[in-house]
């Protein structure tokens, strides 16, 4: 699953290991290693948060601008995720065109964000059909030692927390240095978390390191939120080569709600 | 099969389909002339057609691999093929799914016969109407097995979803953007034909985790149903030696 590769003797290795439930690093399967939310990373940004999973680190920045909205939501705000995964953050990475997994981050998280609802869109509206708010969260890694997705997740979720609006005057221009009290229209109840699962042989394996990540040879990432009382996914990609069988899937759908519980209490420490 | 779904709601499909009924499919096999292998699929309104080229010589010569062929997927859509134009040339999206169809086919076939070679995948969009992944799929397994690629199944795929609280199967736009209650979730799934391994899954919207279960049995009736059209065409084109295009449709 990367162009670089871990060696046949690791990979092997992780793949006993992995199917007598046991890691390097002494974890359980699907044990998350620390998780920990700083914020404040910029204060020219609306919102901004670091993340540290272990030792992967990604910070991420909300900005907000005015425009005009999109022809087909005209009394909805938009929202646009980006990122970039800068060569300074890990051996892998190279400058240039992007490539998949540098297009794939923002849209998994964007997909994530978008499908909970959490961002109460219909609230950015300024003017219906003529103004509307932006909102701009940007990814970026500082060190990848692995599980960047999830961890990318959590940063957007606790910079959009972290986000007060700036001031506009009656034209819609914005004061970038005078920012109001305001919080972003989020719903209280909707968190919306990203989990991947990887597989290597017949197990699977929850916030791999880098390593670890290399040797798999599937992953499917699951947005996941709590909408209206109930859980719901609200986005689904699987990577890679080797196909899941639907008891992997049906395993997956177990787990996935106990592990949405555990995390979500976690981060409510944060935010 | 019996469907059940798990509960009744009072999303009536516009088109008047059962739940679990898959739109009109026509297949076709042998559509493009020049290419190794062509196959045209259709679900309803979406209409997808793919070329497969190769095993040929693979340039760039840095990316070939000694030990077998390579499989490279290209996946977009027409201009014309949506109501707003799309800007020609690949976008986000398009490269997105360009490499989730590749990973989805690479479960069915071997090319550990045709060292530092590439196969290549042409998938175009000529109308869409939803699902045009799942869609270029289906033609694109056709394809491969017209060009006669080693396989040991054929690829099925098809977009399951849920419109409010209702299961559904082969979505239209209409109902992926659905808004009452719930909402409309799109759930893209692919998986050999006659073995228990899913290739493709894609979903963006809002389901419970304990609905998938039903979801995916859902899909492994309409892959059978696909697969039979999709083995129809290919039998047709076999044994219509001139190539002649014989339609087949599951209705």
């Amino acid at each position: 699953m990367s162009s670089m590769d871990v060696s046949n003797l690791t990979k092997e290795t992780l793949r006993k290991m992995f199917s007598e439930g046991k890691r390097f690093d002494g974890r359980g399967l699907i044990d998350f290693r620390d998780i920990s939310v700083e914020y404040g990373v910029s204060n020219k940004a609306e919102g901004s948060a670091r993340v540290r999973i272990g030792k992967t680190e990604v910070v991420v920045g909300v900005k907000l601008q005015t425009g005009a909205p999109y022809p087909d939501s005209q009394d909805k705000g938009n929202l646009m995720v980006s990122g970039d995964l800068l060569p300074l953050a890990s051996p892998r990475y190279e400058s240039g065109p992007p490539g998949f997994n540098a297009v794939e981050l923002p849209r998994l998280v964007d997909r994530a964000i978008r499908g909970s609802d959490m961002i109460e869109l219909k609230k950015l509206c300024i003017k219906e059909g003529e103004l509307v708010w932006t909102v701009i969260i940007d990814v970026y890694p500082i060190n990848d030692d692995g599980n960047m997705i999830d961890a990318s997740s959590i940063g957007a979720i606790a910079a959009l927390h972290n986000t007060l609006m700036p001031e506009i005057d009656e034209k819609g221009k914005i004061d970038y240095e005078k920012k109001t009290k305001n919080k972003l229209p989020l719903s209280k109840e909707t968190l919306p978390l990203s989990f991947s699962f990887f597989k290597l042989g017949d197990s699977l394996i929850l916030d791999p390191t880098r390593e670890e990540e290399e040797a798999c040879d599937t992953r499917i990432t699951f947005g996941i939120s709590q909408w209206n009382g109930q859980i719901m996914l609200n986005s689904c990609q699987k990577k890679g080569e080797l196909p899941l069988t639907q008891a992997e899937v049906e395993k997956i759908m177990e787990i996935l709600p106990e592990k949405f519980g555990e995390i979500s209490k976690k981060l409510k420490n944060f935010l | 099969m019996a469907i059940m779904t798990s509960k009744k709601s009072d999303f009536k499909r516009p088109d008047g389909r059962r739940v679990d009924e898959l739109r009109k499919i026509v297949a076709k096999v042998g559509v493009i002339p020049n290419a190794d292998g062509s196959a045209m699929f259709s679900f309803g309104d979406t209409v997808a057609i793919a070329a497969v080229y190769g095993p040929r010589q693979l340039h760039p010569q840095h990316m070939q691999d000694p030990s077998t062929g390579i499989l490279r997927c290209n996946y977009d859509l027409l201009s014309f093929s949506v109501y707003d134009r799309k800007k020609p040339g690949p976008s986000r999206r398009s490269q997105e799914i360009s490499k989730v169809t590749e990973w989805a086919l690479l479960p069915a076939i071997d090319l550990s016969a045709f060292p530092n070679t590439v196969v290549d995948v042409q998938i175009y969009i000529l109308q869409a109407d939803a699902g045009t992944r799942t869609a270029g799929i289906n033609a694109a397994s056709m394809a491969l097995a017209h060009a006669g690629i080693p396989m040991k199944d054929l690829i099925c795929s098809v977009a399951l979803g849920k419109t409010d609280q209702t299961l559904i199967v082969d979505l239209t736009k209409e109902e992926e953007d659905y808004h009452e209650g719930e909402g409309a979730t799109d759930f893209a799934i692919a998986k050999l034909a006659n073995h228990d391994e899913f290739t493709l899954m894609q979903m963006d919207g809002k389901i419970q985790p304990e609905k998938v279960k039903e979801l995916l049995e859902m899909a492994n009736k309409a892959c059978s149903e696909i697969c039979e059209i999709q083995t129809k065409a290919l039998k047709a084109v076999v044994e219509n030696s001139s190539g002649s295009l014989e339609e087949n449709q599951n209705e």
